[in-house]
């Protein structure tokens, strides 16, 4: 199906947030991933069923002030 | 000791984490300005990169608080998503909200300023709001839930310091209680001095420690300057007048003619 992950078109067969994660070499605790503007929390992305156009956002810490 | 939102700290100036120089920098002006909180934000992660990873590993050696931001966000929906995530992200529900009304100014729109506040108060969140020096969004802020107000002094990255100075006295004068942080805009240590000496809690401040030609020596120079500025504000200063007043006793004085 076709994703936005992070701005970017990608054309995946993952099915679950944490797939994804695991297919584009997304790894780490220090992550936090929102789907369509709102949060996934870590311990669901297994059970969070992606669909087609979805809008993934993948963040981790960064500078700031 | 600073008692803030029930959190002893050691330090009343808070420190940006960004445009320093190189991390190792960053590390040693946080030691050198003797700073107990220190604000961080979230951006995209690139696949297979692991920038947050160091960026996290660094900050978690520092030992200090964690102050997330809501930096860049310009809808209340943007700002409450990235709190939520911040949550999860460093483990601390103290969330700088940041809602930027103006692309020029960076002046915050306090009106999805109070919404997000609210949404985020309620659910958990201690908010540090950053605000103008108004009044009447200040009360808002109170009302939805905010324990601490974040006044700027001048827009975000403008080292002008503090330009209205009686708006800002206004709000200490009218918040007795309420922890007020200075945020935004200061450009030297005097600017931390002055905004301590009317009376604020604190000061937090990134591009004038971080772009400074030495950042390790104007941390230093920010964490004496917050210290000294607080401690003439409880020292209770003179008020000035117009006239003069003979420091010398005048008793006393020798008549030669």
């Amino acid at each position: 199906m076709k994703l936005m992950v992070n701005g970017e078109a990608h054309e995946i067969a993952a099915t679950t947030l944490a797939e994804l994660l695991a297919a584009l070499d997304y790894e780490g605790e220090w992550l936090a991933t929102a789907v369509n503007s709102d949060l996934v929390h870590r311990a669901n992305r297994a059970e969070f069923r992606l669909s087609d156009g979805d809008r993934i956002e993948i963040l981790s810490p960064m500078q700031g002030g | 000791m600073f008692e803030l939102l029930g959190t002893s700290l050691p330090s009343r100036l808070l420190l940006g984490t960004a445009q320093y120089p190189s991390p190792a920098i960053l590390a040693d002006a946080v030691k050198a300005s003797g700073t107990s909180v220190v604000t961080v934000s979230l951006r995209r992660e690139m696949a297979g990169g692991r920038a947050g990873e160091k960026f996290w590993s660094l900050i978690r050696a520092l030992g200090t608080r964690i102050l997330p931001n809501t930096a860049g966000c310009h809808s209340v929906k943007e700002a409450v998503t990235t709190a939520n995530m911040a949550r999860e992200v460093f483990g601390t529900s103290w969330i700088k909200v940041e809602v930027i009304g103006n692309q020029d100014t960076l002046q915050p729109d306090v009106f999805g300023l109070v919404e997000a506040a609210r949404i985020l108060c309620e659910d958990g969140f201690t908010v540090f709001p950053y605000t103008t020096d108004d009044l009447g969004v200040a009360e808002r802020l109170l009302d939805a839930g905010c324990k601490v107000l974040m006044p700027w002094c001048a827009p975000i990255g403008s080292a002008l310091g503090p330009v209205n100075i009686m708006a800002l006295r206004s709000m200490r004068g009218h918040f007795p209680g309420v922890p007020l942080i200075v945020d935004a805009g200061l450009g030297r240590p005097s600017h931390a001095t002055t905004v301590m000496e009317l009376g604020f809690d604190g000061v937090l401040l990134n591009t004038a420690v971080a772009r400074a030609a030495d950042p390790v020596g104007m941390a230093r120079a920010f964490g004496k300057a917050v210290e000294a500025g607080r401690e003439a504000y409880s020292s209770g200063m003179l008020e000035p007048r117009d006239v003069a007043a003979p420091s010398t006793p005048t008793i006393g004085r020798a008549v030669f003619s």
